[in-house]
């Protein structure tokens, strides 16, 4: 099931890079989306079901908005800070305990750590999140734990 | 003048203000840890707003599905080199920069 | 237009170049050159749209598959000491 799934996205991706139709894209198309998948096809679905992935990919994208506002938030505070001539920066690395469930959002929350204002995330590990931040005030969405429930809901109830 | 290149020109002219800011950042910012914010979050604004520039010029074609494509990539991307990078000099013993002097030892 | 964005952007990587030349640690050279990367996959896009060659987005394509597939290996090589 997985092989044939797999299979079906390489070729899609396929067909969109390279925009042609004759004979022998195709053909070479088929053979290297099906030695692809041969290879990896563990890798792109894994053992997870596809009904969760699914609603998580919707929550996902219920996320998309809050953090693309908060990009540009963390953006023109950083340009602030860059162009401000005294520099008003005071950095300080913080931790906090890591009560996530999966990979999954874990590797959300650390990138939207990142994306958003006066923070950077710096380790991940089983019990912690190690953060720096630019300027304590700047951190005030994730010391609230706003954040931390945003990414929570997308993981929902389940533990794999 | 056309609707769709005015869009086009506001969004490359704010794309490159963040890229700009995000290499000013990484000259004046004092050490590695508060270099890493530009890095991650300016350069990531900044290549989104410039690409969607060039996909409203470009309209609803494979160009703008592959520009979407490299979108979604360096957005997934950047964070993580960062990060990464981020990790490596945590982990080899760098010590952050502090404001007060004399606390950094 | 687009030649005006490019140039800003040519700017921009004349002033992270600094850093990287400047250093002072391996880590912030690093850093320079991935932001670097980034730059140059824009740059890549727009010259693209200025000699009219839709082909330069693929090779954007790459290169950013390049920059950040250097940037881990040359991170795990520093760590490990090895890339195996």
């Amino acid at each position: 099931m997985s092989f044939i799934l797999t299979a079906s996205i390489m070729f899609a991706f396929w067909i969109l890079l390279s925009g042609e139709f004759s004979f022998i894209l195709i053909l070479s198309g088929v053979f290297s989306s099906l030695l692809v998948s041969y290879m990896s096809h563990d890798l792109l679905i894994g053992k997870g079901d596809i009904k969760l992935g699914l609603t998580r990919t919707i929550r996902f994208i219920k996320y998309l908005p809050w953090l693309l506002w908060q990009i540009v938030l963390a953006n023109l505070d950083l340009v602030y800070r860059t162009l401000h001539p005294k520099m008003p920066i005071n950095p300080r690395i913080i931790n906090f305990k890591n009560d996530f469930k999966t990979d999954l959002g874990m590797v959300i929350l650390a990138n939207s750590i990142t994306l958003t204002p006066g923070t950077v995330t710096i380790e991940v590990n089983e019990n912690e999140f190690i953060v720096h931040t630019i300027a304590e005030e700047a951190a005030q969405s994730l010391i609230s734990g706003e954040m931390q429930a945003r990414v929570k809901k997308i993981e929902g109830e389940h533990n794999v | 003048m056309d609707i769709r290149a005015i869009i086009t020109g506001i969004l490359l002219a704010l794309g490159c203000f963040f890229i700009v800011v995000a290499s000013i950042g990484i000259v004046r910012f004092p050490d590695f840890y508060s270099r890493m914010h530009p890095a991650g979050k300016s350069d990531t604004l900044g290549q989104l707003l410039v690409l969607s520039g060039l996909m409203v010029y470009e309209g609803f074609s494979l160009v703008s599905v592959k520009l979407l494509i490299i979108i979604v990539f360096i957005f997934i991307v950047n964070p993580t080199a960062t990060h990464a990078l981020a990790k490596a000099a945590y982990v080899s013993g760098l010590k952050p920069w502090k404001k007060e002097k004399g606390k950094n030892d | 237009m687009f030649e005006i964005a490019a140039i800003v952007i040519v700017l921009g990587a004349v002033l992270v170049l600094y850093r990287a030349i400047k250093g002072p640690r391996v880590y912030d050279r690093a850093l320079a050159v991935n932001v670097m990367g980034t730059k140059t996959v824009v740059l890549l896009a727009l010259m693209g749209f200025i000699y009219e060659r839709p082909h330069f987005l693929d090779i954007a394509l790459v290169y950013a598959l390049i920059t950040f597939i250097a940037t881990i290996a040359f991170l795990k090589y520093r760590e490990t000491g090895g890339l195996d």
